[in-house]
Order: structure tokens, then C-alpha cells, then sequence
């Protein structure tokens, strides 16, 4: 599978620019990956590695820390149920079970048209229990109706969420005559609006 | 000073995320304002609102600015955005509804303190925070508030955009900068690395919770003394909770810090509106997971840091839990548990090995499986974690993970005793096949 396409890296690029140490754009990168083949593939992985002066251990070091990279394919739309403990209190473990038998899925596997679904830990939407998201977009107070409702959604098009691995739908971007550039770590200059005499500040 | 609401005065106006709303409302002017006073009497002016981190710590966020280490430089800032102890759900909001007020409170903080490079860390499951973040920077860049000589000043700083992958343990200061250097995130020893001295990339680094950071542009617009006009001794100010799990009205409520009780905000009818469905109160939760657990009679303590310290438990993160008299405390209990089980980042062995087996006895006993002597090897697994179980927990671990977990554990043993040995008692009367438990 892919390495990081002609667009991808244009965005890494950018990406990479933003800060002192390269290593520091390894999981916004890694994002990148997943958005550009839906899971964080091998081949991007080392990809990654030679962007970042890293070497593929050290970027799959990173990678398989983190809940939300998927090293394989995982479907286009991942449905996470809340299973913290405000949704615990308001039934999530009825919906998660209702969400299994009408998906006919099992936690962590997917359906023949890429539908998942996940109890995970609280995603801070605790006053509007139980609670979802799909793709890490939010659904508040979910009945099993209105899950069922939201998987008929994703069925015929009618709900449109991006699919798996789109985070943001807008980026920052740094206009170039407005930056005011990366704080080097050697730099050991005083920042310009420091006065001379405030150098120790109590 | 009657009360008003600082950080969430704008959530009535859906659009106040954008800057056209912001300025219209007050917004960027305390930058304006400090860009006419020293960075030292912007410093000042915060310590003088003695204004409490609202990460969970609750250190007074003027005194950590002066940790850094005169002389050594860069200095960085890193704004903690990634909310996730179960019960919290205010910096999502503050991210979302108002962003360039977070974004005027990363710039404060950097003039006064020095600081030439912001990163603003937002959780990685908050997609649609991150995008209206990188929209407001966009357009504060565009009209000049950040980046190169803002407002036509020498003050220049880049705020950066950077988002997480998921994982609780990051929202520990020393974690959630070795995820920003890109690596796994796991806390760092303290000493040496308190951040403020020995941070990102080894160079001194504010941590700051988003809270914190929004409230101040108020701070510095309106002055110490308005701040500290509101609130009780030891906390000044307002300051947000959420207020879920079995009450009529759940929701996020700015208070006035130190005055309103927890009575207050859960049964007030302007708040979360009483238990619901007429229930009794068994429990509450006064400051996430990682809290003890607070009863009935509790319910009279203001919402004050030192008070409730006091009293046995803590504020956190501003995440009151309501659990009703029908309730299963066992379940409840277990459910906290998986959560510290299943986010201990595994550095430590007390924290890997101690909540993994929490999780496995509360679940086996959930299941039907319990033995007589598991209430006692709860205990005995979680004083390897925390011994005496005292509060604040005593660590065997570098940071509160672990410890955090055993909360859980010694509030619904010692008050809901019977619960425990009902589970156990009724597995005892099962036939339990041969090799199954």
C-alpha cells in the first residue's frame, strides 16, 4: 500500500515547518496517512520515517501507542460508543449490545459494508449521555432508535459524515509573510519584546 | 461584585466563534491593553487574581509562570487540550463555541512570560474542535493578533495547532509533552523534568489547561481586584463544571468559585435540577474518576478547592458525577476501574500490573465468579498501588494514574460493603462447571 501521495505531501510539508524538532509532526503525520488510505499503512510508515530523519521502529514505536491509528483496514466508518461512566449510568451497555445485534457485528470487527462499532472511554460529551461518535463526529442522547436510524443514514447516503481518518475539515495554515517562526531550541536569544532589565522575572 | 460569567459569557451566541463576533464583543482587547503594559505587570496582574489552574491540580497559575528559570531560552507554551477524565466536558465547549478567547489567553501567557512558540494540543477524538481552532487561528493570523509583530508591536509568537491520537495518560504535563515530541506518551520523572524548568525539547515550558488560558483575557481587561471580587478565599473567580450521570437537567454551568454548593448545582432547579425520576442520591462523583467519592452529607460543602481537599476528595477537573439509589456500586466501581485499566501507559508496574488485576477481579465477581477473599485482595492490590490508601493517594508510580484508580476502589468498598458481598454470595450458591472460573 501507499506511500504519502503528491497532495499528502504537500500538506506534511507544511506540516514539518511548524516546528523546532521534525519528530514533533509524527502523529499529525501519521493522521495524514490515515486520512489519505483509511489505516496507517507499512509503506507509509516508512515513508514517514524518512520524512522525519526517523527510523521505521521509531515511528511504529509511536504509532501503536495510540488508540485511535489503525494499522489495518478497518472500515469507512468506525461508530464509537461511549462507555464512560456518565453514559455507563444512562444504559451505553444496552446500546452497545443493541448495537452488536443489529449491526450482527461483535466489538472491533466490521460489517460486509464497513460499518464498526466500539464501546470506548469518555469522549467528553458527558451531559448529553449516552452518547456516540462516527468518524469523531458527535451523536448526543442516542436511543436505539436513533442508532438505528443513524446506520440507515450512513446506508443510503443520507447522513454524511467524512469517512475514516478525516479529522478536521479545516487546516491551520500559516500565511508566510505572518509568521513569526519556529522558537528554535539552540536559539538562547531573549524573545524582541523582553525588557533587558526583566531578566529575571520573579 | 455580583457574579458573572467570564469564560462562558458568549455560549448564548452560536456564531461567537467567529472573529467578526469575538471583536464585536469585547474580544481582543486585553491583548490591546497589555500590549501598553510590561509582560512583568501582565504576570502580576495574574497573580494577583491568584487564579487556580482548572486542569485538576488547582496550583495558582501565576506562581508556575515564575518557575521558569531566568535567562534560559526559548521558552515554550503548551496549552493541555486534551480533556478526558470521565465526567469533564467544559474544555471541548470553551474550544468550540469560543476558540479565539483561548486563543487571546495562549497570547497573554506568552507576552508575559517570554514564551516565542505556543502549541495548542487538542485531544485527537475532537475533530470539530480542531477544525474551529484552525479556523480562529486562521483568521487571527489574517487580522494580525498572532504571528509576526502582533498589533504592529514587537510581540510575535506562532500558535500551532497540534492534535492527539487518543490516549487519557497524555493529559499529564510531562505525557503530553513527550507526545509532542512524538514519541509514546508516557510521563516523565519529576525531578528533573518539571516542565517549567526542563520541558519541551529540554527547554522551559508553561503547561496550561484551556480553562485557565480562557479566563485570561477578562483578568487583564477588567482587573485582579473585579476577579478576585468573585469567589471565596482560596478560590477566586468562576469556574465551570459539568454536572451529569442521573439528574433532570445535566449540563455545563459556569458558578461562582468557592461560594455555590454542590447542593446548589446539582438540585437547583437553574442547574442540573435535582436526581431525576424523584430518585435518592447515593452518591456523587465532586471532580472526575480519579476523585473519592462524596455522599448526602457532602452535599452543603461549597465548590472550593481547599474545602473539599479538606474533606477527603478533590475538585479535579470539574466533573460532578450523580448516581441514584438504584445504582450497582459494583458495576460503577468496576466500570472507573476499566477505564484507569485499560489507559495506564504501562511505564510503571504497580499501575500496569495493579489495575489490569482490579479490572479482572471486579469484572469476575460482576460475572458471578466472585471468591470470599476478593474483597480483601482488592484492598491488598490496591495498596500495592497507593499504599494506606490515604488521601491524596501516596504513589508507588511516577505519576497519579494509578494511584487515580484506587479512588473508586476504597469509596464504594467502605461505604457500599454489602454490595460486594452480595455479588459474592450469590456466585457462592452458583454451580460453576469445573475449569470455567
Amino acid at each position: 500500500m501507499a506511500r504519502l501521495s503528491e497532495k499528502s505531501l504537500r500538506i506534511a510539508h507544511e506540516i514539518i515547518g511548524r516546528y523546532p524538532v521534525k519528530k514533533s509532526a509524527l502523529i499529525p503525520l501519521l493522521h495524514l496517512a490515515q486520512e489519505q488510505d483509511g489505516y496507517v499503512t507499512d509503506d507509509a510508515m516508512e515513508h514517514l520515517a524518512e520524512l522525519l530523519d526517523l527510523t521505521p521502529a521509531e515511528v511504529l514505536g509511536t504509532c501503536s501507542f495510540y488508540e485511535m491509528f489503525k494499522r489495518e483496514p478497518v472500515g469507512d466508518y468506525r461508530i464509537n460508543i461511549c462507555h464512560g461512566i456518565a453514559c455507563h449510568l444512562l444504559g451505553a451497555d444496552d446500546l452497545i449490545h443493541h448495537a452488536e445485534h443489529s449491526l450482527g457485528v461483535r466489538q472491533g470487527t466490521v460489517t460486509a459494508d464497513g460499518i464498526s462499532v466500539e464501546g470506548v472511554e469518555c469522549i467528553a460529551a458527558c451531559t448529553e449521555a449516552p452518547c456516540l461518535q462516527v468518524n469523531y463526529r458527535y451523536m448526543n442522547k442516542v436511543s436505539t432508535e436513533g442508532f438505528d436510524a443513524l446506520v440507515a443514514g450512513i446506508r443510503d447516503g443520507s447522513v454524511s459524515v467524512p469517512k475514516h481518518g478525516r479529522l478536521a475539515l479545516t487546516r491551520q495554515h500559516i500565511p508566510e509573510d505572518r509568521a513569526a517562526g519556529n522558537a528554535m531550541v539552540e536559539s538562547d536569544v531573549a524573545p524582541p519584546w523582553w525588557p533587558d532589565d526583566a531578566e529575571g522575572d520573579s | 461584585m455580583p457574579f458573572e460569567k467570564i469564560v462562558t459569557k458568549r455560549f448564548d451566541d452560536l456564531e461567537a466563534h467567529k472573529i467578526a463576533n469575538y471583536e464585536a464583543t469585547g474580544g481582543y482587547a486585553a491583548l490591546r491593553k497589555a500590549m501598553t503594559m510590561t509582560p512583568q505587570a501582565v504576570h502580576d496582574e495574574v497573580k494577583a487574581a491568584s487564579l487556580l489552574g482548572r486542569g485538576g491540580a488547582g496550583f495558582p497559575a501565576g506562581i508556575k509562570w515564575g518557575f521558569c528559570p531566568p535567562g534560559v531560552w526559548p521558552r515554550y507554551l503548551v496549552v493541555n487540550g486534551d480533556e478526558s477524565e470521565p465526567g469533564t466536558y467544559k474544555d471541548r465547549q470553551l474550544l468550540e463555541r469560543d476558540p479565539h478567547q483561548v486563543i487571546e489567553g495562549c497570547l497573554l501567557a506568552c507576552y508575559a512570560v517570554g514564551l516565542t512558540q505556543c502549541f495548542l494540543y487538542i485531544r485527537g477524538e475532537m475533530a470539530h474542535a480542531q477544525e474551529r481552532v484552525a479556523a480562529a487561528l486562521n483568521e487571527a493570523y489574517a487580522a494580525g493578533y498572532v504571528g509576526k509583530n502582533i498589533l504592529g508591536t514587537d510581540f510575535s509568537v506562532d500558535i500551532v495547532l497540534h492534535w492527539g491520537a487518543g490516549a487519557y495518560i497524555v493529559g499529564e504535563e510531562t505525557a503530553l509533552i513527550e507526545s509532542l515530541e512524538g514519541n509514546r506518551g508516557m510521563p516523565r520523572l519529576k525531578p528533573p523534568f518539571f516542565p517549567a524548568a526542563v520541558g519541551l525539547y529540554g527547554k522551559p515550558t508553561i503547561v496550561n489547561n484551556v480553562e485557565t488560558l480562557a479566563n485570561l483575557p477578562w483578568i487583564i481587561d477588567r482587573g485582579a481586584e473585579d476577579y478576585t471580587a468573585m469567589g471565596a478565599d482560596n478560590s477566586k473567580g468562576t469556574r465551570v463544571f459539568a454536572v451529569s450521570g442521573h439528574v433532570n437537567n445535566p449540563g455545563v454551568f459556569e458558578v461562582e468559585f468557592g461560594t455555590t454548593t454542590f447542593r446548589d448545582i446539582i438540585e437547583g432547579a437553574d442547574y442540573a435540577g435535582g436526581v431525576r425520576d424523584g430518585k435518592a442520591l447515593k452518591a456523587f462523583i465532586p471532580g472526575g474518576a480519579s476523585a473519592i467519592w462524596f455522599y448526602e452529607e457532602h452535599l452543603d460543602l461549597p465548590l472550593e478547592k481547599v474545602t473539599v481537599d479538606k474533606a477527603g476528595s478533590m475538585l479535579g477537573s470539574g466533573a460532578i458525577v450523580v448516581m441514584d439509589e438504584d445504582t450497582d456500586m459494583v458495576k460503577a466501581c468496576h466500570n472507573l476501574v476499566r477505564f484507569f485499566a485499560r489507559e495506564s501507559c504501562g511505564k510503571c508496574t504497580p499501575c500496569r500490573e495493579g489495575t489490569t488485576w482490579l479490572e479482572r477481579i471486579l469484572a469476575r465477581m460482576i460475572a458471578g465468579h466472585g471468591r470470599p477473599s476478593d474483597l480483601s485482595l482488592l484492598v491488598e492490590v490496591s495498596e500495592n498501588i497507593s499504599p494506606g490508601l490515604a488521601w491524596p493517594p501516596r504513589q508507588t508510580t511516577i505519576c497519579p494514574l494509578g494511584p487515580s484508580a484506587v479512588s473508586p476502589i476504597a469509596s464504594s468498598i467502605e461505604r457500599f460493603r454489602d454490595e460486594f458481598e452480595a455479588y459474592i454470595t450469590l456466585s457462592d450458591r452458583r454451580v460453576i462447571p469445573v475449569g470455567t472460573a
